[in-house]
């Protein structure tokens, strides 16, 4: 009963959760958003006292509940465990806690946390392990089951589904997430909770209160016949009848799977707050030392499982920076292409002969109407600082707080966060604006952070802060450069009125008008540097602020 | 080889109006002389009725009825009403990305059209991104070469150079696979009035050269497609002294025949009359207003339908341009087969409009429509493609779409604001990939001396672009 309970419980859960990252309309976040902050480690980066207390509470009362319930990454390693042939048969068997290893991580986990040693913390956090999955791998076939039902919708003249566009948002992020996924997979598989009793960070803070927990299971060494069924049944593996009829608390994550198993009602999860792991009165003698069994196997699987983990994270390729001087040739190149090919417009028909003067014998090139000109994607500019979303306040806080959970890349709607490529920061989100820019009625990332790295904004305070600031390369602008008379693209979408079209040359009254930032005005939404039309790079870019402020 | 013959007009033919013309078909006469119109002889049945697809015994007239031919006085030629616009094929990807011409889907339609009677094809070297004549040539060189007329044009906007329009003349003949052409149009005089012409045609000798080509009979017709304002057309006309101009090309359909803004171009009711006044046969380009006149507002709709339940909306707009006599041929780019078979119900045992019909079309209909903040644009492609990858008509089709079918939001204190608000961003992308959007024209204005009909583009994708940003926003 309590088996069942649990396993409906934890699967809800982890739909719902697995649901918020697939969303990408954001509106399932009003209703679910709560499952997020209620995770673990987001709630500590966010300070968030209240859930804290009552995880820890609940661990301390109940044993550790939050890893086989709440813990995404823990329930989805319970399905394939389920999966398994050692799972569904029942073959584990005790193995001795791996305490070198446990305290280990743990320890370098909370070095890291503490030293803002930010990539390493988001890689060990089963939580945004979870959301990196979901979102890097799951989502594409997600967004594409979506793009199908819109493309149906658009058949019908509905607009209930659009198409959303699908795409690689960070490779290393990318290969952690499939990294992790394996890793997870393939202990899950091999040993049911290695992972949760051995890395993750979470399991083991928990740990530190389970093993005192007042409600747990049980074994009534009286009735229990030794046939080991719960032993065997147990997927932490921490169920010892030959050492003495005892379980390690500290990694039991209350599954009740042996519960639901005793033939003999040995077991039950009952209040037995102080007694000793086997039952008896806490001052007497117990064997958790004693004779260990099937032991090997768990530590050789978690000890590859390891070495996988740490190759995947070592293979990121960490791209080069772009270096802006050839693109811009290429952009020129391109503008003098296609201003080329469209010379010889009615008007401008005289002057353009007198360019492109065919040689004697060479046929013309006749231009056809229609069809459109190739439009060269652009690339993301070097920028000196990071730019991060608005409402995060300054770039450290954001990434002291973020756990690369991916949830704010999920719901961006104007392709503009996606995971950083810089290794200090890997995988923890930034702004960018090749695909679009932060639009200033969308402060999407702000709902549903749950770890407090971007706080809660309105509209109406997003176009008063100021995340960075827009700069200009004149030797790409097209006006400043002569491309073309007149453009002022940057100028027409800027949402605070921050560009100024500004004559070139002030004393002559008919000269072209370049753009000019006012620095007080612009608050640093990419919409300028997303829209100017030099690429690949924009004559236009945006740099971030350390420290966000009001403008 | 035929040669070019002197226009001679019939009496008959010279003197008739309008109304007298509708009167005598109206009476069931069949007209005598040149322009005796087959099938044009209605019988006496009310207007309402005529245009249904299936006649009254139940036989389908695409299996009983007569294409209507006219007579071009000029030389004889029996052309049919309806002629083939070859602009708008469907095009295809091929292995690289590019776009080509679906050939097969073309020979389908044209041998279609040929079957029932249409005998007029008209393209251009610029079409299909210059793949048109080719795609032409490839269809009805399928057929004997007697059995249709070829038109097609000197698009020489390029450049003035001769040696452009030289490769243009002869590739036209490569291309169509023919050692003649029928109807050959100097392509989209107006703008620049005689000035411009001088520069592109007479300073370079090539209009000296297509004079003989006529006089040798590789021309048969020698004519100009009209666009622009009326003292060019005033030109045009001044020229026809000095040149004599077989025949010539307008835009004419119920909106411009008297809504035309002026500016940009000529009401077709005085393009229509000053042609007829010198006898001078005329054939039709945008009897649609470029597809407009088949989809327009809603409230058009119901006033059409309500008329005649049968009749499809784009009907309408094809009998008010065949009603007019002078009308040699109407061209109407027909994409897809159904668009073919409409038309084909229009045009075989052709029912002109009544007299009251006419005004019905030019006065109320096109009053409502000219109510509608819609743009002029016919997508005919020539602004295209635009260096900076803008897809112009697409966003003027998609916006001008959404401002007939009554579905443009326009007030958030409008009921169904946010449903409407929806529908149109949802299908402003599905329409048209984010980077091809208007919020990317920079204003280069290159796209402005390419417009036949001299709309402002950038100011109107400005327009539109503003009018998105505030929809995006929420501040409409």
């Amino acid at each position: 009963m309590l088996k069942k309970i649990r396993v409906t419980l934890a699967t809800l859960c982890l739909a719902a959760i697995t649901l918020l990252f697939l969303d990408f309309t954001g509106t399932l976040h009003h209703w679910l958003g709560w499952l997020a902050k209620i995770q673990f480690l987001p709630a500590v980066l966010a300070l968030n006292l209240v859930v804290i207390i009552v995880l820890l509470l609940v661990t301390i009362l109940f044993g550790r509940i939050y890893c086989s319930v709440i813990c995404p990454l823990g329930v989805f390693q319970d399905g394939v465990a389920n999966l398994s042939k050692k799972g569904k048969k029942g073959k584990y068997s005790y193995s001795k806690e791996m305490k070198w290893l446990r305290y280990g991580v743990w320890v370098v986990f909370v070095i890291a946390l503490i030293a803002g040693i930010n990539a390493l913390v988001a890689l060990l956090a089963p939580y945004s392990a979870w959301g990196r999955i979901v979102q890097n791998l799951l989502a594409p076939v997600w967004q594409w089951g979506n793009n199908i039902l819109a493309s149906i919708a658009e058949k019908h003249e509905s607009y209930t589904f659009y198409t959303k566009e699908v795409w690689l948002k960070s490779l290393p992020t990318f290969l952690v997430a499939l990294g992790t996924l394996v890793a997870v997979v393939i202990l899950a598989w091999k040993n049911g909770r290695t992972y949760c009793n051995t890395i993750c960070p979470v399991g083991t803070t928990l740990s530190f209160f389970s093993r005192f927990a007042a409600f747990r299971p049980v074994i009534d060494a009286s009735k229990c016949k030794s046939c080991h069924l719960c032993e065997h049944k147990c997927k932490a593996a921490c169920i010892d009848i030959d050492g003495g009829k005892t379980i390690d608390y500290s990694r039991c994550v209350d599954c009740f799977n042996c519960i639901d198993n005793c033939k003999f009602g040995a077991l039950k999860y009952r209040f037995a707050w102080g007694t000793e792991p086997n039952g008896t009165p806490a001052k007497a003698n117990h064997a958790t030392l004693g004779t260990v069994r099937g032991g090997t196997g768990a530590e050789r699987s978690g000890a590859s499982g390891g070495a996988e983990r740490s190759e995947a994270f070592a293979r990121p390729e960490v791209p080069s920076g772009d270096s802006s001087a050839p693109a811009d040739k290429t952009r020129r190149a391109f503008m003098v292409g296609s201003a080329l090919a469209l010379g010889g417009s009615a008007l401008s028909s005289v002057k353009a002969m007198a360019q492109t003067e065919p040689a004697e014998d060479e046929p013309v090139k006749i231009e056809g109407e229609g069809g459109f000109a190739d439009i060269v994607p652009k690339i993301a500019p070097k920028r000196s600082v990071a730019i991060t979303p608005f409402g995060s306040e300054s770039v450290k806080a954001f990434y002291s707080h973020c756990t690369a959970c991916q949830l704010c890349v999920a719901v961006c709607p104007n392709n503009v966060l996606r995971p950083s490529k810089d290794l200090k920061h890997l995988m923890q989100p930034e702004m960018s604006f090749e695909r679009g820019y932060c639009r200033p009625e969308c402060v999407k990332c702000s709902e549903v952070c749950p770890a407090g790295a971007i706080l809660k904004i309105t509209p109406e305070e997003k176009t008063q802060w100021k995340v960075g600031t827009a700069k200009i390369a004149p030797w790409l602008c097209l006006v400043d450069n002569g491309t073309v008379e007149e453009c002022g693209n940057c100028a027409r979408h800027c949402p605070t009125g921050a560009i100024q079209m500004v004559k070139k040359d002030p004393n002559d009254p008919k000269s072209v008008r370049i753009p000019s930032v006012d620095e007080s005005k612009c608050i640093g939404c990419g919409a300028c540097e997303n829209l100017c039309p030099s690429r690949p790079i924009s004559a236009i870019t945006v740099d971030g602020f350390q420290i966000h402020h009001k403008a | 080889m035929v040669s070019r013959s002197t226009i001679k007009l019939d009496n008959t033919m010279k003197n008739i109006n309008r109304r007298e013309f509708l009167k005598k078909t109206g009476e069931g006469a069949a007209l005598a002389g040149a322009v005796a119109v087959a099938g044009a002889c209605a019988p006496k049945k009310t207007a309402e009725t005529v245009a249904a697809a299936v006649n009254s015994d139940g036989k389908d007239v695409l299996e009983t009825g007569k294409m209507e031919l006219r007579t071009n006085p000029g030389n004889g030629d029996k052309v049919s009403l309806l002629g083939y616009g070859c602009m708008r094929f469907t095009m295809k990807k091929d292995a690289n990305g590019k776009d080509v011409v679906d050939q097969e889907n073309v020979n389908t339609l044209i041998d279609y059209a040929l079957a029932h009677g249409v005998n007029y094809f008209d393209t251009a070297p610029v079409y299909l991104q210059g793949q048109s004549e080719k795609a032409v040539g490839i269809a009805l060189s399928r057929h004997p070469r007697n059995s249709y007329y070829i038109a097609t044009k000197m698009s020489n906007f390029q450049s003035n150079d001769r040696k452009v329009a030289m490769q243009l003349y002869n590739d036209a003949f490569k291309n169509l696979q023919t050692d003649y052409l029928d109807y050959y149009l100097l392509h989209s005089l107006g703008r620049g009035g005689a000035a411009g012409f001088k520069a592109r045609f007479e300073d370079n000798g090539v209009l000296d050269f297509l004079l003989k080509e006529r006089e040798k009979g590789k021309i048969r017709q020698l004519g100009l497609s009209f666009h622009g304002d009326q003292p060019s057309f005033d030109d045009m006309m001044v020229l026809h002294d000095k040149y004599h101009w077989d025949f010539v090309q307008i835009q004419m359909n119920y909106y411009d025949w008297k809504h035309a803004d002026g500016r940009r171009n000529v009401n077709a009711e005085y393009l229509y009359n000053e042609l007829d006044k010198r006898g001078i046969p005329i054939v039709i380009m945008e009897p649609l207003q470029g597809g407009r006149l088949a989809k327009p507002a809603e409230s058009v709709v119901n006033r059409l339908k309500e008329r005649d339940p049968q009749a499809s909306i784009a009907s309408w707009a094809f009998r008010f341009v065949g009603s007019y006599p002078r009308v040699l041929s109407v061209l109407s780019g027909m994409v897809y087969m159904e668009h073919l078979q409409d038309n084909l119900r229009t045009y075989m045992d052709f029912k002109p409009l009544t007299e009251e019909e006419l005004t019905f079309l030019d006065t109320d209909i096109s009053d409502i429509m000219a109510n509608y903040p819609t743009v002029e644009c016919n997508d005919c492609k020539y602004c295209m493609p635009c260096p900076y990858g803008i897809d112009i008509p697409g966003i003027f089709m998609h916006y001008n779409n959404s401002v007939n079918q009554g579905l443009q939001p326009r007030s958030k204190e409008q009921e169904d604001y946010q449903k409407l608000r929806k529908s149109y961003l949802v299908s402003y992308d599905r329409a048209i990939p984010t980077l091809r959007q208007a919020d990317h024209c920079v204003g280069c204005k290159q796209c402005i001396p390419k417009c036949p009909q001299s709309i402002p583009i950038p100011r109107e994708l400005r327009r539109i672009d503003a009018y998105v940003e505030k929809l995006k926003q929420n501040t409409l």
